[in-house]
Protein backbone atom coordinates (compact mmCIF):
# COMPACT_ATOMS: atom_id res chain seq x y z
CA UNK A 1 0.00 0.00 0.00
CA UNK A 2 1.04 3.69 -0.22
CA UNK A 3 2.13 4.51 3.08
CA UNK A 4 3.55 0.85 3.67
CA UNK A 5 6.81 0.98 6.26
CA UNK A 6 8.00 -1.45 8.10
CA UNK A 7 8.04 -0.60 11.60
CA UNK A 8 11.95 -0.45 13.30
CA UNK A 9 12.28 -2.57 16.31
CA UNK A 10 16.79 -1.33 17.34
CA UNK A 11 18.70 -2.87 19.97
CA UNK A 12 19.77 -0.46 22.14
CA UNK A 13 23.42 -0.88 21.09
CA UNK A 14 22.29 0.25 17.21
CA UNK A 15 20.22 3.24 18.47
CA UNK A 16 23.00 4.92 20.52
CA UNK A 17 25.63 3.63 17.39
CA UNK A 18 22.74 5.80 15.19
CA UNK A 19 22.79 8.59 17.35
CA UNK A 20 26.55 9.11 17.90
CA UNK A 21 26.66 8.82 14.25
CA UNK A 22 24.13 11.80 13.44
CA UNK A 23 26.41 13.47 16.26
CA UNK A 24 29.22 12.83 14.45
CA UNK A 25 27.82 14.18 10.92
CA UNK A 26 26.50 17.30 13.04
CA UNK A 27 30.19 17.84 13.58
CA UNK A 28 30.81 17.51 9.81
CA UNK A 29 28.06 20.53 9.27
CA UNK A 30 29.75 23.04 11.49
CA UNK A 31 33.19 22.24 9.72
CA UNK A 32 31.56 22.91 6.59
CA UNK A 33 29.42 26.15 8.02
CA UNK A 34 32.94 27.34 9.21
CA UNK A 35 34.31 27.28 5.76
CA UNK A 36 31.41 28.77 4.01
CA UNK A 37 32.35 31.75 6.76
CA UNK A 38 35.89 31.72 6.11
CA UNK A 39 35.27 31.51 2.47
CA UNK A 40 32.53 34.75 2.67
CA UNK A 41 35.56 37.13 4.83
CA UNK A 42 38.08 35.90 2.26
CA UNK A 43 35.75 37.43 -0.75
CA UNK A 44 34.74 40.51 1.30
CA UNK A 45 38.56 41.18 2.31
CA UNK A 46 39.21 40.87 -1.58
CA UNK A 47 37.32 43.35 -2.44
CA UNK A 48 37.84 45.57 0.15
CA UNK A 49 41.78 45.42 -0.25
CA UNK A 50 41.24 46.60 -3.64
CA UNK A 51 43.62 44.12 -5.84
CA UNK A 52 42.92 44.36 -9.50
CA UNK A 53 39.23 43.28 -10.86
CA UNK A 54 40.94 40.66 -13.11
CA UNK A 55 42.01 38.95 -10.30
CA UNK A 56 39.52 39.50 -8.14
CA UNK A 57 36.58 38.52 -9.82
CA UNK A 58 37.68 34.89 -10.98
CA UNK A 59 38.72 34.26 -7.44
CA UNK A 60 35.19 35.63 -5.81
CA UNK A 61 33.73 33.50 -8.03
CA UNK A 62 35.66 30.66 -7.44
CA UNK A 63 34.52 31.01 -3.65
CA UNK A 64 31.00 31.22 -4.63
CA UNK A 65 31.08 28.32 -6.66
CA UNK A 66 32.97 26.45 -3.52
CA UNK A 67 30.29 27.84 -0.96
CA UNK A 68 27.74 26.46 -2.94
CA UNK A 69 28.97 22.97 -3.62
CA UNK A 70 29.37 23.01 0.51
CA UNK A 71 25.79 24.06 0.53
CA UNK A 72 24.40 21.49 -1.64
CA UNK A 73 26.53 18.24 -0.50
CA UNK A 74 26.47 19.04 2.94
CA UNK A 75 23.59 21.08 4.44
CA UNK A 76 21.11 19.49 2.09
CA UNK A 77 22.72 16.50 2.28
CA UNK A 78 23.28 15.40 -1.83
CA UNK A 79 26.40 13.80 -0.24
CA UNK A 80 24.23 11.46 0.76
CA UNK A 81 22.58 7.87 -0.82
CA UNK A 82 19.71 8.16 -3.03
CA UNK A 83 20.39 11.68 -4.03
CA UNK A 84 21.58 10.40 -8.20
CA UNK A 85 18.51 11.76 -9.78
CA UNK A 86 18.61 14.96 -7.65
CA UNK A 87 22.23 15.54 -8.94
CA UNK A 88 20.74 14.88 -12.34
CA UNK A 89 18.30 17.88 -11.92
CA UNK A 90 20.14 20.05 -10.35
CA UNK A 91 22.95 19.54 -12.90
CA UNK A 92 20.64 20.02 -15.71
CA UNK A 93 19.27 23.13 -13.89
CA UNK A 94 23.00 24.43 -13.38
CA UNK A 95 23.91 23.71 -17.27
CA UNK A 96 20.78 25.34 -18.62
CA UNK A 97 21.51 28.30 -15.95
CA UNK A 98 24.74 28.75 -17.65
CA UNK A 99 23.69 28.81 -20.90
CA UNK A 100 21.63 31.57 -20.61
CA UNK A 101 23.92 33.93 -18.10
CA UNK A 102 26.33 32.95 -21.39
CA UNK A 103 24.03 33.93 -24.08
CA UNK A 104 22.40 37.19 -21.90
CA UNK A 105 26.60 38.26 -21.29
CA UNK A 106 27.97 37.56 -24.86
CA UNK A 107 24.79 39.21 -26.48
CA UNK A 108 25.45 42.81 -25.09
CA UNK A 109 29.53 42.16 -25.80
CA UNK A 110 29.48 45.00 -28.82
CA UNK B 1 0.42 2.31 7.68
CA UNK B 2 -0.99 5.46 10.47
CA UNK B 3 0.90 8.68 8.83
CA UNK B 4 -0.29 10.02 12.66
CA UNK B 5 1.26 7.13 14.70
CA UNK B 6 3.21 7.51 17.69
CA UNK B 7 7.08 7.47 17.44
CA UNK B 8 9.79 7.08 19.72
CA UNK B 9 13.55 7.91 19.40
CA UNK B 10 13.42 4.37 19.63
CA UNK B 11 11.18 3.59 16.92
CA UNK B 12 11.35 6.77 14.45
CA UNK B 13 13.48 5.50 11.13
CA UNK B 14 17.06 7.13 10.05
CA UNK B 15 15.37 9.01 7.20
CA UNK B 16 11.64 10.07 7.97
CA UNK B 17 12.00 12.72 5.52
CA UNK B 18 11.33 9.27 2.66
CA UNK B 19 10.27 6.47 4.64
CA UNK B 20 6.45 7.00 2.79
CA UNK B 21 5.60 6.91 -0.27
CA UNK B 22 4.38 10.46 0.07
CA UNK B 23 7.60 11.51 1.64
CA UNK B 24 9.26 10.29 -1.47
CA UNK B 25 7.29 11.77 -4.04
CA UNK B 26 7.68 14.94 -2.25
CA UNK B 27 11.15 15.00 -1.62
CA UNK B 28 11.97 14.18 -5.44
CA UNK B 29 8.96 16.83 -6.60
CA UNK B 30 10.81 19.31 -4.42
CA UNK B 31 14.23 19.05 -6.29
CA UNK B 32 12.58 19.18 -9.45
CA UNK B 33 11.16 22.52 -8.39
CA UNK B 34 14.39 23.39 -7.00
CA UNK B 35 16.36 23.02 -10.13
CA UNK B 36 13.67 24.67 -12.25
CA UNK B 37 13.98 27.69 -9.15
CA UNK B 38 17.89 27.44 -10.54
CA UNK B 39 17.11 28.39 -14.24
CA UNK B 40 14.59 30.94 -12.75
CA UNK B 41 17.07 32.75 -10.90
CA UNK B 42 19.36 32.31 -13.75
CA UNK B 43 17.25 34.49 -16.29
CA UNK B 44 17.11 37.16 -13.46
CA UNK B 45 20.91 36.83 -13.02
CA UNK B 46 21.77 37.31 -17.32
CA UNK B 47 19.35 40.35 -17.34
CA UNK B 48 20.78 42.07 -14.40
CA UNK B 49 24.52 41.10 -16.15
CA UNK B 50 23.51 42.35 -18.87
CA UNK B 51 21.49 45.76 -18.14
CA UNK B 52 24.26 46.36 -15.23
CA UNK B 53 24.75 50.35 -15.31
CA UNK B 54 23.03 50.99 -18.33
CA UNK B 55 19.98 53.31 -18.52
CA UNK B 56 19.21 56.88 -20.06
CA UNK B 57 21.71 58.83 -20.43
CA UNK B 58 23.54 61.25 -17.61
CA UNK B 59 21.89 58.34 -14.96
CA UNK B 60 23.69 59.55 -11.92
CA UNK B 61 23.03 56.19 -9.99
CA UNK B 62 25.72 53.01 -10.77
CA UNK B 63 26.85 50.00 -8.57
CA UNK B 64 30.17 51.01 -7.55
CA UNK B 65 28.73 54.16 -6.08
CA UNK B 66 25.22 52.50 -4.77
CA UNK B 67 26.48 49.48 -3.06
CA UNK B 68 27.69 49.26 0.44
CA UNK B 69 29.55 46.26 2.09
CA UNK B 70 29.17 46.35 6.14
CA UNK B 71 25.34 46.44 5.21
CA UNK B 72 25.55 43.27 2.52
CA UNK B 73 28.08 41.66 5.43
CA UNK B 74 25.46 41.67 7.40
CA UNK B 75 22.76 40.21 5.33
CA UNK B 76 25.01 37.61 4.33
CA UNK B 77 26.11 36.17 8.04
CA UNK B 78 22.65 36.39 8.90
CA UNK B 79 21.65 34.43 5.87
CA UNK B 80 24.60 32.03 6.56
CA UNK B 81 23.84 31.35 10.05
CA UNK B 82 20.08 30.78 9.32
CA UNK B 83 21.13 28.26 7.15
CA UNK B 84 22.99 26.55 9.90
CA UNK B 85 20.46 26.64 12.66
CA UNK B 86 17.96 24.80 10.11
CA UNK B 87 20.74 22.45 9.74
CA UNK B 88 20.17 22.08 13.63
CA UNK B 89 16.43 21.29 13.37
CA UNK B 90 16.75 18.63 11.12
CA UNK B 91 19.43 17.11 13.03
CA UNK B 92 17.28 17.40 15.82
CA UNK B 93 14.24 16.13 13.45
CA UNK B 94 16.21 13.05 12.91
CA UNK B 95 16.20 12.18 16.52
CA UNK B 96 12.48 12.86 17.13
CA UNK B 97 13.28 16.00 19.25
CA UNK B 98 10.45 17.76 18.31
CA UNK B 99 10.84 20.68 20.70
CA UNK B 100 14.52 21.14 19.80
CA UNK B 101 13.77 20.80 16.52
CA UNK B 102 10.77 23.93 17.13
CA UNK B 103 13.10 26.04 19.11
CA UNK B 104 15.93 25.75 16.19
CA UNK B 105 13.58 26.57 13.54
CA UNK B 106 12.55 29.87 15.59
CA UNK B 107 15.85 30.60 15.69
CA UNK B 108 15.88 30.34 11.75
CA UNK B 109 13.05 32.62 11.36
CA UNK B 110 14.08 35.20 13.60
CA UNK B 111 17.28 35.29 11.82
CA UNK B 112 15.78 35.53 8.35
CA UNK B 113 13.39 38.15 9.76
CA UNK B 114 16.31 40.36 10.72
CA UNK B 115 17.75 39.66 6.77
CA UNK B 116 14.56 41.09 5.72
CA UNK B 117 14.56 43.86 7.96
CA UNK B 118 17.66 45.07 6.44
CA UNK B 119 16.73 44.26 2.96
CA UNK B 120 13.93 46.43 3.26
CA UNK B 121 15.93 49.42 5.12
CA UNK B 122 18.41 48.74 2.29
CA UNK B 123 15.59 49.35 -0.62
CA UNK B 124 14.20 51.93 0.70
CA UNK B 125 17.52 54.23 1.67
CA UNK B 126 17.72 53.48 -2.09
CA UNK B 127 14.52 54.45 -3.36
CA UNK B 128 15.08 57.77 -1.38
CA UNK B 129 18.34 58.44 -3.02
CA UNK B 130 15.95 58.45 -6.44
CA UNK B 131 17.07 55.22 -6.99
CA UNK B 132 13.65 54.01 -7.81
CA UNK B 133 12.54 50.53 -9.95
CA UNK B 134 11.81 52.86 -13.01
CA UNK B 135 14.39 54.81 -12.45
CA UNK B 136 16.52 52.61 -15.29
CA UNK B 137 17.25 49.34 -16.77
CA UNK B 138 20.15 48.90 -14.32
CA UNK B 139 17.45 49.52 -11.61
CA UNK B 140 14.99 47.94 -12.57
CA UNK B 141 17.07 44.48 -13.48
CA UNK B 142 18.65 45.11 -9.54
CA UNK B 143 15.23 44.90 -7.62
CA UNK B 144 13.76 42.24 -10.14
CA UNK B 145 16.78 40.09 -8.95
CA UNK B 146 17.40 40.62 -5.33
CA UNK B 147 13.07 41.75 -4.75
CA UNK B 148 12.54 37.48 -6.29
CA UNK B 149 15.04 36.35 -3.43
CA UNK B 150 13.81 38.41 -0.92
CA UNK B 151 10.13 37.21 -2.15
CA UNK B 152 11.37 33.74 -1.50
CA UNK B 153 13.03 34.69 1.66
CA UNK B 154 9.12 36.09 2.80
CA UNK B 155 7.70 32.72 1.30
CA UNK B 156 10.86 30.56 3.23
CA UNK B 157 9.62 32.28 6.58
CA UNK B 158 6.04 31.78 6.02
CA UNK B 159 6.06 28.44 5.06
CA UNK B 160 8.24 27.78 8.11
CA UNK B 161 6.22 29.45 10.95
CA UNK B 162 2.56 27.97 9.21
CA UNK B 163 4.29 24.67 9.75
CA UNK B 164 5.28 25.27 13.34
CA UNK B 165 1.97 26.81 14.24
CA UNK B 166 -0.10 24.04 12.56
CA UNK B 167 1.78 21.21 13.88
CA UNK B 168 2.56 22.96 17.55
CA UNK B 169 0.54 20.17 19.18
CA UNK B 170 1.01 17.45 16.63
CA UNK B 171 4.27 16.59 17.25
CA UNK B 172 6.46 14.58 15.06
CA UNK B 173 5.09 11.97 13.15
CA UNK B 174 5.50 10.30 9.41
CA UNK B 175 3.03 12.40 8.02
CA UNK B 176 4.99 16.14 9.26
CA UNK B 177 8.01 15.36 9.03
CA UNK B 178 9.13 15.24 5.20
CA UNK B 179 7.24 18.86 5.33
CA UNK B 180 9.63 20.09 7.83
CA UNK B 181 12.38 18.43 5.58
CA UNK B 182 11.30 20.08 2.76
CA UNK B 183 10.82 23.61 4.14
CA UNK B 184 14.63 23.16 5.41
CA UNK B 185 15.65 22.41 1.89
CA UNK B 186 13.73 25.27 -0.02
CA UNK B 187 15.70 27.40 3.16
CA UNK B 188 19.14 26.63 2.09
CA UNK B 189 18.35 27.09 -1.34
CA UNK B 190 17.71 30.51 -0.76
CA UNK B 191 21.06 30.53 0.73
CA UNK B 192 22.73 29.38 -2.45
CA UNK B 193 21.28 32.04 -4.46
CA UNK B 194 22.17 34.86 -2.11
CA UNK B 195 25.85 33.68 -2.21
CA UNK B 196 25.47 34.17 -5.82
CA UNK B 197 23.75 37.43 -5.01
CA UNK B 198 26.53 39.03 -2.60
CA UNK B 199 29.52 37.98 -4.96
CA UNK B 200 27.54 38.88 -8.74
CA UNK B 201 25.71 42.17 -7.67
CA UNK B 202 27.39 43.42 -4.45
CA UNK B 203 31.07 42.61 -4.51
CA UNK B 204 30.96 42.68 -8.56
CA UNK B 205 29.19 46.09 -8.48
CA UNK B 206 31.36 47.77 -5.95
CA UNK B 207 34.55 47.01 -7.82
CA UNK B 208 32.82 48.38 -10.49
Amino acid sequence: MAHDTHDIHRSRAEFEFIKKKRAAEMRGQLTSFAMMIFLTLIAFTLVAADFSNYLIVPIILLLAAIQVVLQLYHFMHMSNKGHGVMAFFMFSGMFVAFLTVLAMVTIVWW
Amino acid sequence: MDLNKRYTPQTWPDHPETATLEGKNKFVGFWLLLAAETVTFASLFATYLALKDKGPSGMEFSAAGLFELPLVFAMTMLLLTSSLTSVYAMYHMKNHNFKAMQAWLGITVLLGLAFLGLEIYEFNHYVHLGFGYTNSAFSSAFYTLVGTHGAHVVFGLSWFIALMLRNAKRGLNMYNAPKFYLASLYWHFIDVVWVFIFTVVYLMGVIG
